[in-house]
């Protein structure tokens, strides 16, 4: 590289949410022309570092340089005008409209500053499809028609449109064929050939080795390694730079001789098309069971299925060795299982109640007669679930919006304590929760697990898995390719596995 | 309107800031500091009443007239508040009262008494709640729009039993309700009828599980649902409830006029929905309060009074509602912002 001043450099950025340090001091250097990969596993920080590039969030503290001027990007609009554009995973296109509408949002050509140059825009639409390689894209076409291959051309048009110097791609390749990354690939060349930077974060190391020029790995917030050759570095080190422990996680020790007994919770054949292939798995009492893979390894949907949020297309799941109603949640929480999942807000939490009122939600019928709530019986069996996993603080009237993430993670297993769940469902676990909490929330997943309860625990970090469970299958592209004790592996082995789908000599 | 309604919880954490003499504080802990600003609006209004009209405004009958009015919209925001606390919406109130009030004055109807008149408009009520509560529930339909098409149904429906003409009461036990004789104690019976639903609604949403679930299905239906609650079925309640508060509402709007109208409830559905706002429901749901929808009534009720007392146009009326509306969610926006 040429020893101008970066395109891009990002100084000592940090970002705080609240309970969650998503960002602490990442460095950032893009050169022009090249394509610089992002590493990470879930919740390192790397959405929130794109955001930050694209003016979306406003770090605490850093500097942003930009061809060797510090500059603000105060919003996404101010991110756009340096030449800044991103392309997020989940495509940000208004399906309604037409492609050549889409790509010109914000900035159509017009004539006496209002009236839309409709033709206009369709023929810069056509050209800049066609030098993305897809003449075939109608300009007039509504987007919503279009497959998710074309849509993400389409966001690329648009990116394009205007005069653009970076552009960030958010796992660009996660929907796409093996033709189509071809045909990105080729994309990001040309991009590269004209001088454009492009910010390419993927979870595939292959494709990394295939275009990437250099790498950056995040890990827990902060950029664990810089600028590493993205061709030359061992797969190996990158693995170990992704996955390696900032701070040495205490896992709780393990009983030594696995539980003996009938298992709690059988799931035989159950399969959804697209997501996950049939699938058999027991879990008995007392039994951590980790399901290890990376994003779209069909992890979060085999637990959700488990549960009965989606209704499978084959199998069944058996508590106790009676099959539940598939499909019903319901039917699964009256069987006792209970579920922890991935998004907490989103999905488990009353974010404007109390913590109270979010531990026994699932148990109301414990203390009401006839409907009628007993609030002091309520209170206490609450405050009496939240001790014995020490949440903090030791006040159960407290909104649940202003606990840490780990007492949140709390909180939602203090619910299915309350509930009395015999099979407790852990999506993610410690999915933003700080560094320091999780060891604490290990030591309550075991301690619940040696009161008996089954456990079946999903998570994209592979040490937390290892360390966690007892037995761990390895899920590849939705399909278990591995099943071993987990003191039987180690994270380069299953890293391995996940990646490769066969263990590498 | 000069009272600054200051926003109800402190942001994360926020100790709201302890002002008050010693004395003060417990109430001022127990009662939601939104609650007492209400209280602190409606205190102001009757002083404005008091000082612009102080013969007219005080009198008994005109307080009486006060409440009494409130009655019948307060019911129905009572039923309103629940749906929206769950974060539904339920536009067809005014048409629901306006159809159970047409149907129970039929002279068919009138045929059965008392009992034949309010079972009808309590059963009419009930019936289009089931109706909206099925579709809304079980047919995945759009809250706003399964209820438009029910408010222009059962106002076409109530038009044609009535065809435009007015139906007179003729049981006199119904109209005997209204008279100054069956007042109880200077209380007018509609306004008991409305002190009861206002105090079982608060209980219902506070103390039983069916309250604690439209909560948590109206502050994240996805949470509710993974919790194990059966979001449809309480959905299918929630609906079935505005349905029975409008049929009750229509039995004393019955008594009130005297009469039976297709004209009845009009805009009722907007009213609620101001009260509730303005009480501090939340529109998107997850949070909402009896108390604070019932004071919404009220307040909007007295000026009305003290603007008709003052002889002002209703046009001007409505200008002072949009106004205390636009304020009291731009107070809510700014306490959504700081959490």
């Amino acid at each position: 590289m040429a020893p101008e001043p970066p395109l891009l450099s990002m100084t000592g950025i940090t970002k705080s949410f609240p309970g969650v340090r998503a960002l602490d001091g990442v460095d950032l250097d893009v050169q022009a022309g090249e394509v610089h990969c992002l590493l990470g596993q879930n919740g390192a920080g790397k959405s929130t570092l794109i955001k930050v590039l694209a003016g979306a969030h406003q770090p605490d503290t850093g500097t942003i340089r930009w061809r060797g001027d510090d500059v603000t990007l105060r919003s996404p609009i101010a991110a756009m005008r340096l030449g800044i554009a991103t392309i997020y995973q989940e495509l940000d296109l208004v399906e309604h409209l037409s492609v050549a509408e889409n790509v010109h949002l914000g900035h159509e050509p017009t004539a006496a500053g209002f009236v839309v140059r409709t033709r206009a825009a369709r023929e810069s639409t056509a050209a800049l499809l066609a030098r993305l390689g897809h003449p075939e894209i109608d300009p007039g076409r509504l987007v919503g028609e279009l497959s998710a291959a074309q849509q993400q051309i389409v966001s690329m048009a648009r990116a394009l449109s205007h005069d653009v110097r970076l552009i960030v791609m958010d796992e660009p390749s996660a929907a796409l064929d093996p033709d189509e990354v071809d045909n990105l690939f080729r994309i990001v060349g040309d991009l590269t050939a004209a001088g454009v930077a492009v910010v390419y974060i993927s979870h595939r190391l292959e494709e990394i080795r295939r275009i990437g020029d250099r790498v950056t790995v995040l890990k827990d917030g902060r950029a664990v390694a810089g600028g590493l050759p993205a061709r030359s570095t061992p797969t190996r080190e990158v693995v170990a730079l992704m996955t390696g422990r900032t701070v040495e996680y205490v896992f709780p020790e393990r009983p030594s001789a696995p539980p003996p007994g009938e298992p709690v919770l059988s799931v035989r054949g159950l399969s959804r098309a697209g997501e996950f292939a049939p699938l058999d798995l027991d879990v008995r009492g007392g039994e951590i069971v980790g399901l290890a893979g990376l994003v779209g390894s069909g992890r979060s949907e085999i637990l959700e299925t488990v549960y009965g949020a989606r209704r499978p297309d084959t199998g069944r799941v058996y508590v106790d060795g009676s099959p539940l109603r598939t499909g019903s949640v319901r039917a699964a929480v009256r069987a006792g299982l209970g579920l922890a999942p991935e998004e907490r807000k989103a999905q488990a939490l009353l974010m404007l109640e109390s913590v109270t009122r979010n531990v026994s939600v699932s148990a109301l019928s414990r203390f009401s007669r006839a409907g009628w709530i007993d609030q002091r019986a309520e209170r206490g069996a609450a405050r009496a679930a939240t001790r014995e996993l020490s949440l903090r603080p030791d006040n159960p009237s407290v909104p649940v919006r202003t606990l840490s993430g780990g007492n949140q993670q709390k909180a939602v297993l203090a619910r299915w304590l309350l509930r009395g769940c015999r099979v407790l469902l852990l999506d993610e676990p410690t999915r933003g929760v700080d560094v320091g909490a999780r060891a604490e929330l290990y030591a309550v997943v075991r301690r619940l697990a040696d009161e008996g309860l089954a456990v079946l625990m999903v998570s994209s970090e592979v040490p937390e898995v290892l360390g966690l469970a007892d037995r761990v299958l390895v899920l590849r592209e939705g399909s278990v390719v591995h099943e071993a004790p987990a003191r039987d592996l180690d994270e380069h082995r299953v890293l391995d596995l996940v990646m490769e789908g066969s263990p590498a000599s | 309107m000069t009272q600054h309604v200051s926003p109800p919880r402190g942001g994360t954490g926020k100790v709201i800031p302890a002002g008050e003499p010693p004395a003060w504080r417990g109430l001022a802990a127990r009662a939601d500091v939104r609650t007492l600003s209400l209280l602190g609006v409606l205190a102001v209004l009757v002083l404005i009443g008091g000082v612009t009209q102080p013969d007219a405004f005080l009198d008994t009958r005109n307080l009486q007239l006060v409440l009494t009015q409130a009655s019948v919209i307060g019911v129905v925001t009572v039923g309103m508040t629940f749906v929206i606390v769950s974060g539904g919406i339920d536009l067809s109130v005014g048409a629901i009262v306006a159809l159970a009030s047409v149907w129970a004055t039929t002279v068919a109807t009138q045929d059965f008494g008392f009992g034949g008149i309010l079972f009808t408009a309590v059963l009419v009520g009930v019936g289009c709640g089931l109706v909206n509560g099925v579709l809304i529930a079980y047919g995945g339909m759009v809250p706003f729009i399964a209820t438009l098409a029910m408010l222009a149904s059962a106002r076409g429906l109530a038009l044609l039993i009535t065809d435009g003409r007015t139906q007179v009461v003729t049981v006199d036990s119904v109209l005997d309700l209204g008279e100054r004789d069956a007042y109880l104690l200077g209380v007018p019976p509609l306004v008991l009828v409305f002190a009861a639903v206002t105090v079982i609604g608060w209980l219902v949403l506070n103390r039983t599980t069916f309250g604690r679930r439209a909560v948590a299905v109206g502050g994240n239906a996805e949470a509710a649902r993974l919790a194990g609650i059966d979001v449809r079925r309480q959905r299918l309640y929630l609906y079935l409830l505005s349905g029975l508060c409008c049929g009750i509402a229509a039995f004393l709007l019955i008594v009130l006029a005297g009469s039976g109208q297709n004209t009845n409830g009009n805009l009722y559905e907007l009213d609620a929905i101001a009260a509730a706002i303005i009480g501090g429901t939340l529109l998107t749901g997850g949070r909402g309060t009896i108390t604070g929808s019932v004071l919404g009534v009220l307040i909007f009720t007295t000026i009305t009074n003290i603007f008709a007392l003052n002889n002002l146009q209703s046009d001007v009326q409505q200008i002072a509602k949009g106004a205390i509306i636009v304020a009291a969610v731009l107070v809510q926006r700014r306490t959504a912002s700081t959490t």
